[in-house]
């Protein structure tokens, strides 16, 4: 048993990556491993709500996020200063997610014992 | 100790790719085990036979191949990865009704639950190539 952490940096439309990262994840929760997911920078805009993309060749992200509940995730994690650089504040994101301080995120990454920087 | 190792980006695209095999070919001959190779992203493309860089750029899928060989280092790449960049193993090709058979020698395709798998196994996981 090994605790994974997914660390989400990038923007819900940067190519298939959060896709491919989504994969990642679901397939250590199905092995019934403990996840979490940490969201920094430009990736607290997968969660944000309201989201209309205009290109039909790049499927909406955040039904995918929405379908997280079905697994057994520990929970999701969004970095204070990048919500409020970005001007966001948790009422704007899809689901419910816990903040943490820019200065906490060193430890919260220090305790997981598998980190995925996606 | 025994790594896994998991490479994210095309061999053109950064230095991820060769600092990933340094580190690799280093820690085997240091007597360290590395229990796989993981090639996900963009890193599927590595095992891409058909690869042609200019000689002088010393590439990178020969050495790969050798690492493998020499090594015995399993270099596997995710199938969902590989499917959607057009990388076809050749049984999964036939399967599907097209003539490929893309993958370099030493390199494998596989899932993600031997990603999974290597992770619990080894001591420490490293990912190049962001």
């Amino acid at each position: 048993m090994k605790n994974f952490l997914f660390v989400l940096r990038h923007s819900p439309h940067s190519g298939s990556g959060i896709r491919e990262s989504l994969d990642m994840l679901m397939t250590v929760a199905a092995f019934d491993q403990p996840v979490k997911l940490l969201f920094l920078d430009e990736g607290v805009f997968l969660l944000k709500s309201g989201q209309c993309p205009p290109n039909p060749a790049m499927r909406p992200t955040a039904p995918l996020f929405a379908a997280l509940e079905i697994y057994d995730i520990e929970g999701l994690w969004v970095e204070q200063e990048s919500l409020s650089e970005r001007g966001l504040s948790l009422a704007d994101l899809i689901l419910p997610a816990q903040t943490l301080g820019r200065a906490d995120i060193a430890s919260f990454l220090a305790a997981a014992d598998i980190v995925v920087a996606c | 100790m025994k790594f896994a190792i998991q490479i994210n980006s095309a061999p053109w695209e950064n230095q991820g790719c060769e600092t990933a095999y340094q580190f690799s070919r280093a820690a085997s001959h240091m007597g360290h085990e590395i229990l796989l190779i993981f090639f996900y992203h963009a890193g599927a493309y590595n095992g891409l036979r058909w690869m042609m860089p200019p000689e002088e750029e010393s590439p990178l899928l020969k050495r790969w191949s050798i690492l493998a060989a020499k090594e015995g280092i399993d270099l596997a790449i995710c199938i969902s990865a590989a499917h959607r960049r057009g990388l076809l193993e050749q049984t999964e090709a036939r399967r599907v009704g097209k003539l490929d058979d893309d993958l370099a020698p030493g390199f494998r395709i596989a899932g993600l639950g031997l990603w999974v798998d290597a992770c619990l196994k080894a001591d420490r996981f490293l990912i190049f190539g962001a």
